[in-house]
């Protein structure tokens, strides 16, 4: 009786609407039968959307985009709100993990040479996709409207300046006037909330139509190029053959791979949390270290070690022709070889990305070359002194910024070189040189110390050498 | 009722030449149409959201202290409000300024943001240097890029005393000085 019912209503509404013939061909489409675990991350990065989606309505249910509200309905929502600690958690992590997803799907769609023929257009969406979630992760973290959030913004503009001719325009609109105040916030709101996701939808539809109008590329076989005259019928015939309709034979490893993806969400979000909020968004507070959020920490890095003076053109040139590159890639070479053993360069390539990313994002996260504002004056068992000039010369250290900069015994910051047996590697005349002239990363200090302090920074200086028994 | 029939009602062989130009002109004024439809959307909704591209705040001066609480030879942060804060800006409005009284009677007024990437830069007094916190970028106390990758000197804000008031032209965010 059910059952008949059921059909009933199914048959009526697939007669008015026509929609579940539609969605039971399209879940049916045929796809290659060893398209398996590879090919889970496009479908993990729409379901880390889906997250981003859901979490964020409903954080868009408290929060009020303004410059002034934004900071106390954050912590409403991370101390008060029921499941609000958990959801800001989610829409954190959510967003993490659609950024790692997406990048793993583009590191498998290149190492499989699936952009080639005739898939051009389904790789330059998904070019676009990765752009729209950079720029999804960086508007949300300015949402997280804290001190770092308006450092943020001022970064940003200061960089968008760069671009020629129309650079102070764009950062003037990025700031939403002179300078960060009642504007600033709700333009990224707008983006974030509204502008980016509906591109997100837009181009994921178009994504997905192109993966249905091409099909799942087939895991590439070394010795089976890709001749655009011949691929689309020797695909055809491999699918009549041997393909399996994507519901359910493919579908249930993009469905557990996603809940096991959601699950693994839900505990960081639970444990851990969203980032912990900062200051006040107070612009005059000037003791503020702005950071941006882990993804982005390898720009970060990368901006501090470029040779002085190139930054500008990096800033303004490096993105661009990162995406003339990506999008260039499938129009340069769309025919010959996919499979990654027969594409070495393919493979260096990512690897030196992947190596590059990692290295750059650890030196990010350790960010060395900024000046360590917490360092405390040496001890004296450190100093090995109480008094006279090697007492002194430590204090002066510590009081003239020394300390910021260079180690002493694992104390102070890290931008120029360890200090701790400095004695056994440079000689007075040399100390005293560096000292007074200064060097690319450090200032002259000819004019900031007198001949007193000179000489008793020298005392502290000549005292670092390795300890011999 | 003869219901018309779908097949006939593209563009075919058969049709007509009046039938052609009925429709070009149909196709014609349905474009047309849309297209003041979205200017009449487009027009105030873009001009709306590219406004700040245009908009110029005005200057004005805010005092930040008296002249007396500022000793000469040391460097202050002072804060001050923006020109024209939005009334919904809240704390977003403040801005500041490290202010140098070299004088009796001069001052001079940085920005507080490193001319590298906008950071703000602190103030090391017993050390006489400006150091930003995020790549490292040094200045002297008279605002001279002393080390690290800053491409130019602090910018300065004017400053000036009016009745015993020590008052700073606010301006906006120095991005266009490099």
């Amino acid at each position: 009786m059910v059952k008949r019912i059921f059909n009933l209503v199914r048959d009526w509404v697939d007669d008015r609407t026509g929609l579940p013939k539609v969605i039971g061909e399209t879940a049916r489409h045929l796809v290659p039968h060893d398209a398996k675990w590879w090919y889970v991350f496009g479908s993990a990065t729409l379901c880390a959307f889906m997250i981003q989606v859901i979490s964020g309505i409903a954080l868009a249910f408290a929060y009020i985009p303004s410059a002034s509200e934004a900071y106390s309905t954050l912590h409403f929502i991370s101390d008060e709100a029921p499941f609000g600690h958990f959801l800001r958690g989610l829409h954190y992590y959510g967003a993490s993990a659609m950024v790692l997803m997406v990048g793993l799907h583009m590191a498998q769609v290149f190492l499989f040479g699936s952009y080639k023929f005739p898939r051009e257009l389904n790789w330059a969406t998904g070019v676009l996709l990765l752009g729209f979630t950079l720029l999804m992760g960086f508007t949300g973290q300015l949402l997280r409207w804290d001190q770092n959030a308006v450092w943020s913004v001022v970064v940003a503009a200061e960089q968008i300046a760069r671009v020629p001719f129309i650079g102070k325009l764009l950062a003037h609109f990025t700031l939403g006037g002179d300078t960060v105040g009642g504007a600033t916030l709700t333009r990224f709101f707008a983006i974030h909330v509204f502008i980016m996701p509906a591109f997100i939808f837009a181009f994921v539809g178009l994504h997905l139509w192109l993966v249905l109008r091409h099909g799942v590329s087939e895991p590439p076989k070394p010795g089976h190029p890709v001749d655009p005259k011949t691929y689309r019928r020797e695909y055809q015939e491999l699918l009549k053959k041997t393909g399996r309709p994507f519901w359910p034979d493919a579908a249930w490893r993009d469905v557990v791979f996603c809940v096991g993806m959601i699950i693994v969400i839900a505990v960081l979000a639970w444990f851990f949390g969203a980032p912990q909020l900062g200051k006040p968004p107070d612009p005059s507070i000037i003791a503020a270290s702005p950071r941006p959020d882990w993804y982005l920490l390898w720009y970060f890095g990368v901006l501090a070690l470029l040779p002085h003076g190139t930054e500008k053109y990096f800033m303004v040139f490096g993105p661009v022709l990162a995406g003339i590159i990506l999008l260039g890639l499938p129009f340069i070479s769309n025919r010959g070889e996919r499979s990654p053993r027969r594409r070495p360069w393919a493979v260096a390539a990512v690897l030196i990305t992947v190596v590059m990313m990692a290295t750059l994002w650890v030196a990010g996260a350790k960010s060395p070359w900024s000046p360590n504002f917490n360092a405390q004056p040496l001890t004296p068992s450190i100093v090995g002194a109480t008094n006279g000039p090697v007492f002194i010369g430590a204090q002066l250290f510590h009081d003239k910024g020394c300390l910021n900069c260079h180690l002493v015994a694992d104390n102070g910051g890290r931008r120029g070189p360890d200090l701790t047996e400095v004695a056994d590697r440079l000689s007075k005349n040399q100390m005293i040189l560096k000292i007074a002239n200064g060097g690319v990363n450090m200032p002259a200090y000819a004019a900031n110390l007198t001949p007193a302090e000179m000489d008793a920074l020298l005392a502290f200086l000549q005292s670092r050498k390795v300890q011999r028994p | 009722m003869k219901e018309p029939n779908p097949e006939n009602a593209s563009i075919g062989p058969s049709s007509s030449p009046a039938e052609l130009s009925r429709r070009k002109f149909l196709a014609r004024l349905s474009l047309a149409s849309g297209g003041i439809g979205a200017l009449i959307l487009a027009v105030p909704a873009v001009g709306f959201v590219l406004a700040p591209f245009f908009e110029r705040k005005q200057e004005i001066w805010r005092s930040v202290g008296k002249v007396e609480s500022f000793k000469i030879g040391e460097t202050t942060a002072v804060k001050y409000e923006d020109a024209s804060p939005l009334p919904w800006a809240g704390v977003t409005a403040r801005s500041a300024a490290w202010l140098r009284r070299v004088d009796a009677g001069t001052f001079i007024a940085f920005s507080i943001n490193c001319t590298h990437l906008g950071c703000p830069v602190r103030w090391l007094a017993k050390a006489g240097l400006f150091m930003c916190p995020c790549h490292g970028g040094v200045y002297y106390q008279d605002g001279t890029a002393a080390a690290g990758p800053p491409p130019s000197p602090l910018p300065r804000y004017q400053v000036r005393v009016k009745n015993g008031d020590v008052q700073i032209l606010t301006s906006p965010i120095p991005i266009s000085k490099k």
